[in-house]
């Protein structure tokens, strides 16, 4: 019976691939392990390999043609079957192309550019094969966009099982890879002095990429301002006393820079080759750690939002970020970014930009520091730095000079919001 | 609140139900005169008198036949087997008759009846009287079957199920007819159909009833000096079962033992354990295993004796397993 070849997240973060070429022409047989075609992913060009045997009835993608993971690139089946049911599936739209299940397909340019002289085989379904997995492991692979057979498994006869998806959460190197280094430096060779090679991977490889664009594209200029925390902390104290849950210091930075972006929407846009967008919404974006890497949980619609409802949303997405759980959808898209390091005793930093955003909010801690008064008179004050990186082709010094004005003047003074 | 013996529990239910309402009334071998085989109707002969604290022949099927009667007529009648390895002879009274009656009758006859006594092995009593056989009677559909681990929960149970209107099978373990723990001066109920959870924790599930409740949450004891943190849920009534309890935890643990000291074919752990790895399929981590008795009538040899039943041992092993730390 004749089935659909789906793209396949052949990497933890791979949200969509490029077909290469195909290396196998339509009624070309295909049996299992052989390969398909070459695919392009956020990471490497990777040879996609048949998980079944038939003839390649059908191309839908063809070489130059992206398709994103769960849909259907290719049919694969006994010879001569009728495959148009298949291939009108594989028009319609797809109900849900996060979990690539085996019935979604994408509608949009599904005609192949230039039917190469290749054909295709069958595909491996991102959670079926033979892979041998409990069921919970099933689940949690396809919730994360893992595919299952990629996951190594440590129960019994190789079983996948929890802890195993756990290790494997997008963004976090791979246990592939982490196994893969032991291997190479050896059980008993860990000698002082010697080099360790650590595989570059799902998350690291994903940042090593997107912010080298970032800092080697982007003309990055910085704009430091020291802050009087005096009323922030204040109203932040007395929001607490009448809350029963306790709001975060950075949910109240995230309304903030949102009330001064609200003022500054030229600071909340995205420089796009040929043209600025200015986005509408403002989604504020949080470097958080997770031990292996570096995440942006979003806060969508900061604008309109009030500061005990960011931080419920900033909570829950953090809590998710610490399972591993978030969902591209949710760390993809900050229209701005701050990162926190004042817990660490950092006094002051620069950050580099977090496309598609512009600007990028450094905070070091707060601390007590001698300010000199007007009349010369020492006053000892609750002091905040920060230290904005502007986009030069997006933000302008000025603009970039009078948007973080506007924050200090808020942060100093919070009741500004309401002007 | 007092410390009481699941004995006592159980004559206290026993005597505050017959005071309440003069229709429930106790039969069975040796439950007047002799105070009961095991001492539950101690008292009740006194206070009572004979019509309602009824002694009878060694008889099973005709003492049960005579209540199943009186309770078609209105009365609630207590029933007490000296074991449930007797209630074999009286089977066909509570399958045939009992469960049936107000399913034929279209509604028109209950069953108001407790059928109650030791069941499972106890100690140095060989294969005929040492048999778990809850699951031949939770195999029935017009009964309810109940069970206890606790004197709390033996009181409110059998309370309970004196009130119910339908035909109550409640398991005892002459094994733990001494445990002694606290029970209220007020009165309560403990309704049938409600599990609860004797221990809580987010590792693994560990599924019980009766008397193995007990060494269970030894198990649990054990294995948290291996860092598993388990939960152990009492499930208290067998039919109906309270499924919503064991899913919940289920949905929190993503693993489940169902421990059951009687035989592994057919049985009530083995019914637990199907529904446990069908409604939590996608949120399983493992195979749900059962601890049961050995599939062998019970030896006499007291080593082997206990060797046959759910361990401590027995149920870490099995905990182990589907955490996959062996």
């Amino acid at each position: 019976m004749a089935e659909q070849v789906l793209m396949t997240a052949l990497s933890p973060t791979m949200e969509e691939g490029t077909i290469v070429a195909w290396n196998k022409k339509e009624g070309s047989t295909v049996s299992a392990g052989e390969v398909l075609c070459e695919v392009e992913t956020d990471k490497a060009t990777m040879d996609y390999e048949s998980t079944q045997e038939g003839v390649l009835l059908k191309i839908i993608k063809g070489d130059g043609s992206t398709a994103k993971v769960g849909e259907t690139i290719a049919i694969l089946g006994d010879e001569g079957e009728d495959v148009s049911d298949l291939e009108l599936s594989a028009e319609k739209p797809a109900q849900d192309t996060t979990t690539g299940r085996a019935d979604t397909a994408t509608p949009t340019s599904a005609e192949p550019s230039t039917p190469p002289a290749v054909t295709e085989s069958a595909g491996a379904q991102i959670s079926g094969g033979a892979a041998k997995a409990s069921p919970l492991a099933r689940k949690m692979a396809v919730d994360r966009g893992i595919d299952i057979a990629q996951v190594p498994g440590s129960g019994p006869a190789g079983r996948i099982v929890k802890r195993d998806v756990e290790q494997l959460v997008p963004g976090v190197a791979s246990p592939v890879g982490a196994a893969g280094a032991a291997e190479k430096s050896g059980p008993a060779s860990m000698q002082p002095g010697e080099n360790i090679t650590i595989p570059v991977a799902g998350a690291r490889a994903v940042i090593a990429r997107r912010l080298g664009e970032s800092k080697f594209s982007a003309p990055h200029y910085y704009l430091k301002s020291s802050v009087r925390m005096g009323s922030a902390l204040a109203a932040r104290k007395q929001l607490n006393n009448e809350l029963p849950e306790k709001v975060g210091f950075n949910a109240f930075l995230m309304k903030f820079v949102a009330e001064a972006l609200k003022r500054h929407p030229g600071i909340n846009a995205s420089w796009q080759g040929d043209h600025i967008l200015q986005f509408g919404s403002i989604d504020i974006g949080l470097a958080v750690d997770r031990g292996n890497g570096l995440i942006t949980p979003i806060v969508r619609n900061c604008g309109n939002r009030g500061v005990v409802d960011i931080d419920r949303e900033l909570k829950m997405l953090i809590a998710k970020a610490d399972e591993g759980k978030l969902k591209p959808s949710e760390y993809t898209g900050a229209t701005f970014t701050i990162s926190n390091l004042g817990s660490f005793g950092v006094q002051e930093f620069t950050a580099i930009i977090n496309p598609p955003g512009s600007a990028i909010l450094a905070v070091g801690r707060i601390a007590k520091t001698v300010l000199v008064g007007d009349g010369d008179e020492l006053e000892v004050a609750q002091v905040m730095k920060m230290t904005i990186s502007c986009d030069h082709r997006v933000i302008d010094g000025v603009a970039g000079g009078r948007f973080i004005h506007e924050l200090k003047r808020i942060i100093e003074s919070p009741v500004r919001v309401l002007f | 609140m007092a410390e009481i013996s699941i004995r006592e529990a159980l004559n206290q239910a026993l005597d505050e139900e017959m005071a309440r309402d003069e229709r429930v009334f106790l039969l069975g071998e040796e439950v007047g005169e002799y105070n009961g085989a095991y001492k539950i109707s101690r008292g009740l002969l006194d206070k009572y008198g004979s019509p309602r604290v009824l002694d009878t022949p060694i008889a099973e099927l005709g003492f049960t036949g005579l209540a199943v009667g009186a309770a078609t007529v209105g009365l609630r009648p207590v029933v007490e087997w000296m074991t449930f390895n007797f209630s074999l002879l009286a089977i066909d009274q509570v399958i045939n008759n009992a469960a049936k009656m107000r399913h034929m009758s279209g509604g028109q006859l209950n069953v108001p009846i407790v059928f109650r006594g030791p069941n499972g092995p106890a100690e140095y009593l060989s294969s005929q009287h040492s048999q778990a056989l809850q699951s031949l009677f939770v195999h029935i559909p017009g009964l309810k079957v109940a069970s206890f681990s606790t004197p709390y929960d033996a009181k409110g149970i059998l309370k309970s199920a004196i009130r119910d209107d339908n035909p109550v099978v409640l398991i005892e373990s002459e094994m733990a007819y001494s445990w002694t723990g606290e029970v209220p001066e007020e009165e309560y109920l403990v309704p049938l159909g409600k599990a609860d959870i004797k221990r809580s924790g987010s590792d693994i599930t560990l599924i019980s009833y009766s008397k193995p409740v007990r060494m269970v949450l030894r198990a649990a004891d054990e294995l948290a000096k291996i860092g598993v943190d388990a939960e152990v849920i009492d499930l208290r009534s067998l039919r109906p079962l309270d499924e919503d309890a064991i899913y919940e935890s289920v949905r929190k643990t993503n693993r489940a033992v169902v421990i059951d000291e009687s035989w592994p074919t057919a049985s009530f752990g083995s019914h637990v354990a199907w529904l446990v790895s069908r409604n939590c399929f996608d949120i399983l981590d493992a195979q749900v295993e059962l601890v049961s008795s050995e599939d062998v009538p019970m030896p006499y040899n007291h080593r082997m004796e206990l060797h046959v039943q759910p361990t401590v041992e027995k149920v870490v092993a099995a905990a182990k397993q589907v955490l996959y730390m062996e």
